[in-house]
């Protein structure tokens, strides 16, 4: 690819599933409008979605999902060494996402409910950077992939990468949605990075915070406001730990 | 201006035509909230039926017909070694029917930054121009405040304005457009009944206001107070969300974004409102950010609302809607952190030296 005397080169690229629904790595195949262009910009070295060719010299790696197998550990750890540039991406990835949920019970408790009478290895689910240096994160539930292709445009040409830092609510606005504590319900956007056009909410789904939180968020404000509006502190507390998006803040008193 | 009388049956007549004929936004209701009361947004309408003519006051202002939320400003072609910038103004005309005072006087604000400044924006121009406004006047809800700010009334910005006055409405007619189209209805001179019910509805609205804010010499405070301790109070509520200056109809400030498209032939330069309480609103190259606190974010939003910036002629811009305080899940409302801002200062008035006796 050519432009005012600029060569850009493909992006080696390569897509890794661990413990998740693979539907992030499905939204890469997504947005028929754009696809085209979109799979210009890359080289595919290996994704099992779209080919079943496979080469080990990519650049770049995204990695779908958590980590919950020692055998997933070593798969990691291998890519890691190959890529230039590991990027966590999906929720699951980013923050350990849905699958955390089964950290709140002992592994023995676990296995005799989901595999009675089998022998299943199984750990405590971690995020990507639990395990490997992440150099770049797309977080959602599923990715963006609108703000895919973005990041993949701005690797391929060089420029910065960057995520939204504003919150969902300032994107809410822009869509003339009723504000979810308005009718009742308790909404995550005020604390969860922006970036996904506010999808939830304009169907009237309160957000659960699958896209992490934005820059400098307000929990004890947050928390506030819960109370203030009589809203169950129970409900908060299961809503910031859907994805274990919230870890650093969710001790916070709620 | 030109004033007429037209029965409310009549003027129904007048609208609908308009309406059908007209890409045409009014007030409609969209939800009910937690506690009953009825949400309203400006939305398409193609009758008055659509039109929720006994509205209070819309979540959102009429701001975003004029300054979308996300707009293109140019679109970059590129070929060889050469390329192409293509800018385009247009605006649709539009109707926008049922705007409040205040929504009018915030667009004769925004007219004053966007367009009487050295560099006029042709991209609000050609909305503005292209949009044919109806105002329609109401009893203030209980937090109004437009009446503090003298935002309350209206003498100009729109094309034609109704006051109601029982079975009909009393018409300001502002325009040649409006006087036209009204000149196919049914209307009649004032007489002195309608005159005396027109000062009558004006003073039961000027007499409703529950809310007031004491403005006077509030820029001269707000320069006085910098660092007053209220800033970091106010600001420690602030979730940073952007919401308040959202749904503002005179927040105008924005950020610019240049992205190459997906297939690397073209580019778009995008702008999109923003708002100064977002984190990243003062953040520059290198990481750097000039406003890092909250409390200093929130106080910088107060002092371009009250206080006002070089491009306005240092004129308040906030119109005393209060969308912004019913907006703000933190409770944070112009009406509060301005009284407590006086508070602060008044709270010292004990120290200064009493007036001379008279003699």
């Amino acid at each position: 690819m050519k432009h005012r005397g600029f060569t850009f080169e493909k992006l080696k690229i390569a897509s890794f599933d661990f413990t998740c629904c693979e539907g992030c790595q499905l939204q890469l195949a997504n947005r028929e409008s754009t696809l085209i262009d979109f799979l210009e910009l890359l080289d595919i070295k290996n994704f099992r979605e779209l080919s079943s060719e496979q080469f080990d010299d990519y650049d770049i790696a995204l990695i779908e999902g958590s980590i919950s197998r020692q055998d997933e550990v070593e798969r990691l750890q291998a890519i890691r060494r190959q890529a230039k540039t590991l990027v966590a991406f999906g929720s699951c990835a980013c923050f350990g996402g849905v699958n955390s949920l089964k950290n709140k019970f002992s592994l023995k408790e676990l296995v005799a409910e989901v595999y009675p009478g089998m022998k299943v290895e199984t750990m405590p689910v971690k995020k990507i950077s639990d395990v490997v240096k992440v150099d770049l994160s797309i977080p959602g539930c599923p990715v963006n992939k609108e703000e895919v292709e973005r990041v993949m445009v701005n690797l391929a040409t060089g420029s910065l990468v960057t995520l939204p830092k504003h919150p969902v609510c300032f994107e809410c606005k822009a869509q003339l949605n009723t504000c979810l504590f308005e009718l009742g319900e308790i909404c995550l956007g005020p604390i969860t990075r922006g970036g996904c056009n506010a999808v939830c909410t304009t169907g009237k789904t309160p957000c659960l915070g699958c896209r992490g939180p934005s820059e400098e968020i307000n929990m004890p404000a947050f928390v506030e406001l819960v109370k203030a509006r009589e809203l169950s502190l129970d409900d908060l507390q299961e809503k910031i730990a859907f994805y274990n998006a919230f870890e650093g803040f969710s001790n916070h008193e709620a | 201006m030109i004033y007429k009388v037209i029965a409310k049956s009549e003027f129904k007549r007048f609208t609908d035509a308009l309406l059908r004929d007209n890409t045409s936004f009014g007030p409609r209701q969209v939800d009910t909230d937690s506690r009953g009361k009825a949400v309203y947004q400006f939305l398409p309408v193609t009758s008055s039926d659509d039109v929720a003519f006994d509205y209070t006051a819309t979540a959102s202002s009429a701001k975003h017909f004029f300054l979308p939320f996300r707009e293109e400003l140019s679109r970059f072609v590129f070929q060889d070694q050469e390329w192409d910038q293509q800018i385009s103004y247009e605006g649709n005309p539009i109707v926008l029917i049922g705007l409040r005072a205040c929504d009018i006087s915030a667009l004769n604000i925004l007219d004053d930054v966007l367009l009487k400044g050295h560099f006029p924006s042709p991209y609000y121009l050609a909305k503005r121009k292209n949009t044919f406004v109806i105002g329609m006047d109401h009893l203030p809800l209980p937090d109004c405040f437009c009446k503090s700010m003298n935002h309350h009334t209206i003498s100009t910005g729109f094309n034609l304005f109704c006051s109601d006055i029982g079975e009909n409405y009393y018409l300001s007619i502002n325009s040649s457009k409006a006087f036209n189209f009204l000149k196919e209805c049914d209307t009649r001179d004032p007489i002195d009944d309608d005159n005396c019910r027109l000062v009558e509805r004006r003073k039961i609205i000027s007499d409703s206001f529950r809310s007031e804010v004491d403005v006077t010499a509030l820029p001269s405070i707000l320069d006085i107070e910098f660092d007053s301790p209220v800033w970091e109070k106010w600001g420690n509520k602030c979730l940073n969300c952007g919401t308040c200056a959202m749904v503002c109809p005179t927040c105008y400030c924005y950020s610019v974004e240049e992205s190459f498209d997906t297939n690397l032939k073209g580019a778009t330069r995008q702008k999109k409102l923003y708002s100064c309480n977002l984190v990243d609103f003062a953040e520059v190259a290198g990481g750097h950010n000039f406003r890092p606190k909250n409390g200093d974010r929130l106080k910088y939003r107060y002092y371009h609302q009250h206080r006002g910036f070089a491009e306005n002629a240092n004129q308040q811009i906030c119109v005393g809607c209060n969308r912004c305080g019913r907006a703000c899940l933190a409770g944070i409302n112009p009406k509060d952190v301005i009284n407590d801002l006086r508070m602060e200062k008044e709270s010292c008035l004990t120290n200064i030296s009493s007036s001379p006796d008279r003699i």
